[in-house]
């Protein structure tokens, strides 16, 4: 079973999410502040963090790039406020999904099957070619799950490169926001769009020559993204 | 006078001024004229009749009587002149110029009884002097000096001199009259811009004050009425701006309340609502009452959360920090994606391919609203339909109960609003249609409810196709 970190400042609820995910079957290490759970992730890393954006000390923003800046684990942001602003800051922060306080358990661990599932598994697309796609400069290795830029490999969180295999999978065809939400995101129809958009800027800084001039994944205004055309 | 009425103030100035200074014009011009040209008259009258009395003279000693033509003529030919021409008459004779026709039964009584008298005639347009004498001869009689000699003179004068004189001081009083209406109309303009200039600036500020720019002021000036009609003015909007930042202090101050309770309420409810699962699926192990009572506690606790989400989304509108994420959706397709994700049963009618650029979750939150809405307190079935044009989509919820009350109707998207004070809390927050309003509104779209002329209600969500943001 996935090892969860849980990090939130407030007893109650750190209290109730530890034991509503053990009685699920996860194994639940909560701790109280940012550099705590930092140092734990430093020790035994887990599978996936619950991170509470407000807290005391570091905020959820700064241990949220902290843990993208040294890894590709999978961060599931607890919003107090559903504060836009929160919530995009937070996906820019690198997280790669967010829920709402209070939430239901199940609600909590759906999202997080989801995010644990892109960490494998062959996306929804139609049926990929084995062995290494050329996209110009970007080798894509869907078995493998590495991607490279020159040879050398980029370093991309789960739900990045899910977004990008899901891209690549068919070049040259326009993806709604909502169509990628159901296939990356595992989100019904009616999912937040902006975890779309804020991966997707974080995936052009990591694969794009010059981010703002973007090649690989191409906005349509109105429409979505597309891979390419090259 | 038809459509020209004494509205604007400059118009009752002007005419005031202007009907003030022709009737000074003509009171002290018509005076003047009258009296000057009275004066004229009179002068010219005794002179003639002066002038007159002198040419007589030359006539004496009378002829003896009876007077023949011949003697007449003589004297008429001494009389006449440039100026003037005469005509003598004695008994049925008259010699001389002046037709007699001019001479008027007045005169000629006056003269008759023994006066000199004078009238002015007209002779073929122009204004002519005529005088009469009767000649006179002396007695020596202490009693009675003299006696009528029988032998009458009269003469035409001529008065173009005197008449051009007047008409001189005519034409001088029109002159004046009219200098003074133009100097009275300059006057009562530059009057008129004096108050009116003052008056305009009052106005616009006591619009901008209505408008809500509680910071018109207007400038004061002088010292006079309107200076402190003005400082009226300035110190009138002082104390409104004082009273309507207290009163929006302390709006501002019930809101955050509000707003500060509902994340206090999060917090405790969040911990809750992590383990109700847990508790749903412990309730079955435990015993009757015990398993009902956590069920209890369960389901309450979500309702608790429901409505404290609730409050926290209206807090959000009312402090203007919700805000639109976009996207292009197919609508119908979100439509009935809000209808599975709720479990609703409804007929539809949702053609596919009209899209549009709303925010998908704002969307489903009204029609998860709007369609909850119609199951609960509506009647089945419930329909929800789709259209669109140019402009804008059209979505109706249409139910098939008894309708909404005229006086519900005004209502309906109240915050907590119960048509029914009787009911029980229902499942809801009462905030439902008030958000979902809310949301619509936040769209630049609209939101109404109505009765369909069959029974039952209709609400019908206006949303237009892009938002202008």
């Amino acid at each position: 079973m996935p090892r969860v970190l849980l990090i939130e400042d407030d007893q109650a609820v750190r209290d109730g999410l530890r034991l509503a995910l053990t009685y699920q079957g996860h194994t639940v290490d909560a701790v109280e502040t940012g550099e705590e759970g930092l140092a734990r992730l430093a020790g035994d890393p887990a599978d996936v963090v619950v991170l509470d954006l407000m807290l005391p000390g570091m905020d959820g923003f700064e241990v949220c790039r902290r843990i993208r800046a040294s890894g590709d684990l999978p961060i599931i942001m607890l919003t107090a406020r559903n504060d836009d602003i929160d919530v995009v800051a937070g996906l820019e922060a690198g997280a790669d999904d967010y829920v709402v306080k209070p939430a239901q358990a199940r609600v909590l661990e759906a999202r997080i099957r989801a995010v644990l599932r892109r960490t494998g598994g062959e996306p929804r697309g139609q049926g990929a070619k084995p062995g290494p796609e050329r996209h110009g400069d970007l080798t894509i290795d869907r078995e493998g799950l590495v991607v490279s830029k020159h040879g050398t490999v980029i370093g991309l969180a789960p739900t990045e490169l899910r977004l990008l295999l899901e891209l690549s999978a068919s070049p040259g065809r326009v993806l709604s926001r909502q169509q990628l939400l159901e296939s990356v995101w595992d989100q019904g129809y009616l999912g937040d769009s902006r975890l779309v958009d804020a991966c997707v800027q974080r995936l052009r800084s990591k694969i794009e020559d010059d981010a703002a001039k973007p090649v690989y994944v191409q906005t349509l205004r109105g429409f979505g993204y597309r891979f390419g055309p090259l | 006078m038809t459509g020209w009425q004494f509205r604007g103030l400059r118009t009752r100035l002007l005419v005031a001024f202007a009907l003030l200074s022709v009737f000074t014009a003509v009171a002290v011009a018509g005076i003047g004229y009258v009296r000057a040209r009275d004066g004229i008259l009179q002068r010219t009258q005794d002179n003639a009749a002066v002038e007159m009395t002198n040419q007589l003279k030359q006539l004496y000693p009378l002829p003896r009587r009876p007077v023949d033509a011949n003697a007449l003529q003589v004297a008429a030919d001494r009389l006449n002149g440039r100026k003037n021409s005469a005509l003598v008459t004695s008994g049925g004779h008259s010699a001389g110029d002046m037709p007699a026709s001019v001479i008027t039964p007045e005169l000629r009584g006056a003269v008759q009884s023994g006066r000199v008298a004078w009238q002015r005639v007209d002779v073929g347009g122009v204004t002519q002097l005529a005088l009469g004498s009767p000649l006179l001869i002396s007695t020596g009689d202490r009693r009675n000096p003299t006696v009528p000699s029988g032998i009458e003179v009269y003469e035409l004068r001529n008065l173009d001199a005197e008449i051009e004189a007047v008409n001189g001081l005519a034409r001088n009083a029109w002159l004046a009259g009219g200098a003074a209406l133009v100097v009275a109309l300059i006057l009562a303009v530059l009057a008129a811009s004096s108050v009116l200039r003052p008056v305009g600036e009052l106005q616009r500020a006591a619009r901008r004050l209505g408008a809500g720019d509680l910071d018109a002021r207007i400038t004061v000036r002088g010292s006079d009425e309107l200076a402190s009609v003005a400082e009226t003015f300035n110190s009138t909007a002082d104390s409104l701006q004082r009273h309507v930042g207290e009163l929006r202090r302390m709006e501002a101050d019930a809101r955050r309340f509000v707003a500060d309770v509902s994340h206090e309420l999060r917090t405790p409810l969040a911990a809750m609502t992590a383990v109700t699962d847990m508790l749903d699926a412990e309730a079955k192990r435990l015993p009757d009452a015990a398993g009902e009572a956590v069920r209890l506690v369960s389901q309450e606790t979500h309702n608790l959360a429901r409505l404290v989400n609730d409050l926290i989304e209206v807090t959000r509108f009312d402090s203007g920090t919700a805000s639109l994420a976009v996207d292009d959706v197919d609508v119908a397709e979100a439509v009935r994606a809000t209808l599975r994700a709720r479990g609703f049963a409804v007929e539809t009618d949702l053609p596919d391919g009209i899209r549009a650029r709303v925010d998908p979750r704002r969307l489903d939150v009204i029609v998860a609203n709007l369609v909850g809405n119609a199951l609960r307190h509506g009647g089945e079935p419930v329909t929800v339909r789709l259209r669109g044009d140019q402009a804008g989509i059209t979505l109706s919820v249409e139910d098939s109960g008894s309708g909404l009350d005229e006086e519900v109707l005004p209502h309906v998207f109240a915050r907590f609003y119960k048509a029914d004070t009787a009911r029980s809390r229902s499942e809801g927050s009462g905030l439902g249609l008030a958000i979902a309003w809310e949301n619509a509104r936040l769209h630049h779209g609209e939101l109404t409810a109505g009765n369909r002329p069959g029974g039952g209600a209709v609400f019908t969500l206006w949303l237009p196709r892009e938002v202008r943001q």
